[in-house]
Order: C-alpha cells, then sequence, then structure tokens
C-alpha cells in the first residue's frame, strides 16, 4: 500500500466538498454525473472548479445512465474518469458497470448512500452493501468497495480507487453514506500532483503502426472466449485480496467485538467506550475495503468465549458475511435500521449489556471463570 | 478553557444556524482540537427549520451524531421543544428571547435566555443575532477564543463582507457582556 501525501495544515470541508477537491488532486480528467441528494455537492463543487481546471471535463449528464457510459468512453479511450451518485442513481448504473468490468475499465464511482429501497429517503443509509460488493449488476463480476468513516477518508479513498482501479484494471467504489458526504470535518487533503497514473496501452486512441489494434469489448459470442474473460477476472479477483484492509481498535483484549463500517463504526466507537467505562471489553473492528471483504482477519478473533454483533445502517447484509468468517465459532448478533434512521449509541449498548450478561452465564456454566 | 463540548444549535433557515456551528468548528479546529460538524439535511429543513450538532474535543470525535447534548442553543420555539429533554443534566441552555412563547421548565439545567434580536436590531443589523449568541455562549463555555472566532471570520468571509467584521465583533462581545451579567435567569 503506497502512502498519501497530505498538506500539512488541515481544511474545515464537507465530506462530499473533500471527495471533490480529492478528485482534481488526484489528477482527474473527466467527471459525468447527474445531481441527487445528499451527494450534490460533488457535481456543484467540480461544476465550480472546472474554469480553473481546463484539463478536466465536468459534465452534467442527462440521466445516471447516460454518466456511467460516458465514464465508459472515456476510461476507453485512457482517461482518469469518475461519477457520483446516491442509492437510486447507483441503481441505474448498474448495467454499464458491468459492463466496465467485463471490459477491465478503471474508474471511481461514489455512492453517497441514502435511505431505500425505492426512491426511498434522502437520509444516510448502508442498504447498498449487498449491491455493492456481490455485484449489482449481471454477471460473475466485482468492484474494488472502500467504505470511508471520516471526512478524511472521503477524500484519501479518491485517491486510493483510483490507484487500485488502474492497478487492478477494475471499477473503485467508494461507498459512503448521506452523513460522511454532508459533515464537515477537518481534513489534510491529499497533495496534487502525487498520484502517478498507469501507463494505458490498452486504450482506443487510435491505432499506430507499431501495434495491433486496440479492441474495448464486453461482447463475446463464443461461450469458450466468454469463459476464459470469466477465469480471467476471478484471477484478478484473487489478486485483488491482497489489498485487504481493515482497523482494529482495542481488539487485543476483547470479549465482545463489534463489526461495522462507515458511520456505523463511528457510533459503535463511542459505544466501545461507554462499554469500556462500564468495564465490558468491547473492541471495534472496522472492515476498509468492503470487497476484498477481511474474512481472514475476523475469523482470528472467532472463538468459544467471544461474541459479535455487526452494526449497520440497514436490515442485515454485512452481517452475512461477518457469520461466514466467524463459520459457527461464535454467536454472531446484529443491530440495525433502516430507512434512513441512524442506530443510537444508547440502543447498540443495551445490546452490548444483553451480550455482556449472557457471555458471563455462558462462561460461568462452561467453567471459564 | 474548556476541552470537549457536545452542541446542538437549532432554529429556522436565515437565522445564522449553521453557520454558527461553522464558525466554532473552524476556530476549534485552529486551535488544534478535534471537530466534526453535522447538519440535518433532511425532512426538518424541507419544512423551514435547520440544526447542526458541533463536537469540539481534545480527542478525535468517534460519532458525530450524538442524542443528549451539553449545551443546546435554541433560536425558535419548535427548537426548544424538540431538544429540551435532551440537555444533559448540568448542562447549558441559550435561548433567542423573542421567538420563545413558552420557556424551558427544567430545574436541573443553566439557563439563559437572551434579547439577541432586539439587540441586534439596536445595532443596525438584525442578522448579527446569531453573534450575540454565540458571544453568551462562549462566556460560559468557552470552549474556543474570541480572538480566534473574529481570526475565523477574516478567513473564512469573502473580502467583500470583510467590513462587517467589526460589526460581528460587537455583536460578540455584546453577548459576551450580557452572558456574564446575568448569571442565572429563566
Amino acid at each position: 500500500m503506497s502512502e498519501i501525501q497530505h498538506d500539512e495544515t488541515p481544511k474545515l470541508m464537507k465530506g462530499n466538498e473533500a471527495l471533490a477537491e480529492a478528485s482534481l488532486r488526484a489528477g482527474l480528467q473527466a467527471y459525468f454525473g447527474y445531481p441527487i441528494t445528499p451527494q450534490s455537492e460533488i457535481l456543484e463543487y467540480l461544476a465550480e472548479k472546472a474554469p480553473e481546471h481546463t484539463e478536466v471535463v465536468v459534465l452534467q449528464a442527462e440521466s445516471e445512465i447516460a454518466a456511467i457510459n460516458m465514464v465508459y468512453g472515456a476510461s476507453g479511450a485512457g482517461a482518469r474518469v469518475m461519477t457520483t451518485s446516491s442509492s437510486p442513481g447507483i441503481s441505474l448504473m448498474q448495467e454499464g458497470i458491468s459492463y466496465m468490468a467485463a471490459s477491465e475499465l478503471p474508474c471511481v464511482i461514489a455512492n453517497v448512500q441514502r435511505g431505500g429501497p425505492g426512491l426511498g429517503t434522502i437520509q444516510p443509509a448502508q442498504g447498498d452493501y449487498f449491491q455493492a460488493t456481490k455485484g449489482g449488476g449481471h454477471g460473475d463480476y466485482h468492484m474494488i468497495v472502500l467504505a470511508p468513516s471520516s471526512v478524511q477518508e472521503m477524500a484519501d479513498f479518491v485517491f486510493d480507487g483510483f490507484r487500485l482501479a488502474e492497478e487492478y484494471r477494475m471499477p473503485a467504489m467508494i461507498l459512503a453514506d448521506g452523513a460522511l458526504g454532508q459533515m464537515m470535518e477537518k481534513v489534510y487533503l491529499p497533495k496534487a500532483g502525487t498520484l502517478p497514473k498507469k501507463e494505458t496501452p490498452w486504450a482506443t486512441v487510435g491505432k499506430t503502426a507499431s501495434r495491433e489494434r486496440n479492441y474495448i469489448t464486453s461482447l463475446h459470442i463464443e461461450s469458450e472466449k466468454m469463459e476464459t474473460v470469466n477465469l480471467h477476472l476471478q484471477d484478478t479477483y484473487r489478486k485483488l485480496k491482497q489489498e485487504v484492509r481493515c482497523e482494529l481498535t482495542n481488539t487485543a483484549d476483547a470479549d465482545i467485538f463489534l463489526v461495522a463500517f462507515g458511520l456505523s463504526a463511528r457510533i459503535c466507537n463511542k459505544v466501545m467506550d461507554i462499554a469500556r467505562a462500564k468495564g465490558i471489553n468491547v473492541g471495534v473492528i472496522r472492515p476498509i475495503t468492503l470487497y476484498p471483504f477481511p474474512y481472514d482477519i475476523i475469523a482470528s478473533f472467532a472463538g468459544p468465549a467471544k461474541m459479535f454483533l455487526t452494526v449497520e445502517m440497514n436490515a442485515g447484509q454485512m452481517v452475512e458475511d461477518v457469520r461466514l468468517a466467524v463459520n459457527g465459532k461464535s454467536p454472531v448478533y446484529f443491530k440495525g435500521r433502516m430507512g434512513g434512521m441512524i442506530p443510537t449509541p444508547e440502543e447498540i449498548m443495551l445490546e452490548v449489556e444483553a451480550m455482556s450478561e449472557k457471555q458471563q452465564n455462558l462462561n460461568q456454566s462452561a467453567g471459564y471463570l | 478553557m474548556i476541552q470537549n463540548q457536545e452542541i446542538i444549535i437549532a432554529g429556522f433557515g436565515g437565522q445564522g444556524v449553521l453557520s454558527m456551528g461553522q464558525i466554532i468548528s473552524y476556530s476549534a479546529m485552529k486551535e488544534g482540537k478535534e471537530v466534526s460538524w453535522m447538519p440535518a439535511y433532511g425532512p426538518e429543513m424541507r419544512g423551514g427549520t435547520a440544526n447542526c450538532i458541533v463536537i469540539v474535543s481534545p480527542k478525535k470525535v468517534s460519532s458525530p451524531i450524538v442524542t443528549m447534548f451539553d449545551s443546546a442553543i435554541i433560536l425558535n420555539q419548535p427548537s426548544l421543544e424538540k431538544f429540551d429533554s435532551k440537555v444533559k443534566p448540568g448542562g447549558l441552555l441559550l435561548c433567542e428571547q423573542s421567538t420563545i412563547i413558552t420557556p424551558s421548565v427544567r430545574t436541573d439545567i443553566e439557563m439563559l435566555i437572551i434579547p439577541a434580536t432586539a439587540q441586534a436590531v439596536k445595532m443596525g443589523k438584525k442578522q448579527v443575532a446569531n453573534m450575540i449568541l454565540l458571544g453568551a455562549f462562549l462566556e460560559r463555555r468557552p470552549i474556543v477564543s474570541i480572538a480566534n472566532i473574529l481570526l475565523a471570520l477574516k478567513e473564512v468571509l469573502p473580502e467583500r463582507h470583510h467590513h462587517l467584521i467589526p460589526l460581528n465583533e460587537e455583536a460578540l462581545y455584546a453577548g459576551q457582556q450580557f452572558a456574564s451579567s446575568h448569571m442565572q435567569t429563566v
């Protein structure tokens, strides 16, 4: 993992603005998007800055479907390109994302999630975990999925996103939520001009005499050829596992592990402080890459005297991956709120206290204490 | 100088609720503190009300969203009804006088009702009422220095508004003055 270089003085910025500014500093060449709350500030910020950045194409497309296909075109021409939207808009982009995955085209897509399903609400949610990590479009594909939990990471993950997308030639998604987009925090912005761009010899920029014609497509009528494409993609996903990232807080002596990503993880950190003050040894496991998922890291904490609580702003999505990782070695509980509601530290604490009590009873009867 | 504050600032859109929170956050950041500013941007905003949660802390802010507050700065009656019970015992409730019909009846918190709008009108600019409230707040809960608030205004405001800084300064000190001369009022 390469280190990102940052400014020495911090700025106070909204997550959306920090992401937009970071994209310009990452050497963005094209942005295509369509406004939708709670992420419209990204398009607004880029549109405002566009006159100072004549090297960047900033375009409000006629729809999210048009935007993602423009991203396909720009990426195919070798450009560093980004689009952003929120849940319903990201649903519209799924066909294009599947095409990009099949055609091995790098790009960054930010989803500043809102409550669903349907047109839903404009409040923050994490209901698009399945869509982002399991392939929301058709076919056997994945994206790199990075889950920021601060304004700092809203900026940093643009750099990480482009670096990984270009390295592995696949779309990278920043899976944020409305709160992270709208809130302001201190941010040390990544320095401009510090993200080298990988060569794109595969880009369709006109044939030269010295090489064969470049051809970018996701259409392979012959099944044998299509299977070869699939095998190659699966090979890439296997290699991608080395990029797994996870933040561990107070896990060394923990009896109860809170597993959460993004904003939920911030709330869990507060719960951890409250619980530890009451003498309950709680640790927080925060997956940063949701794909590839940190199965091995979570598995390493599972055992007979341990318990897990997954906290999400949805009906229980990542908890399925946590259960796969834990593989029956510990009980895995779930606490979630839906539709734009945010779980409070107090209600999570009630779950933790109930688990702790159960754990003590179990330990006594099993003779651990 | 106190180190930790979880603050709710709430009122109607246009009263400077969000900017008051941003000014506190920016100044605290300049003082090297950790900050978060979380606006309500949802359906509440559509109803014409605005609020933001500001957290200032010496260590990294965990949850930017909290349900109980050390201080509440309240600029209208609906916000008072919503947040009155959310002030922690021993906390501070600051209200703008002209908009409050039914004051809080709590006895376990520190309360201050400030005629900020009336004072601002006297000063010739109604819009500085939020700065009067901010001055009063900082007198009771000195989470950042007024000197740094003024520096923040210089950095945040576009050049064309810099002529308003002396008036904002005057408003901050007027609020501070009011809070120090009304130690405990209901």
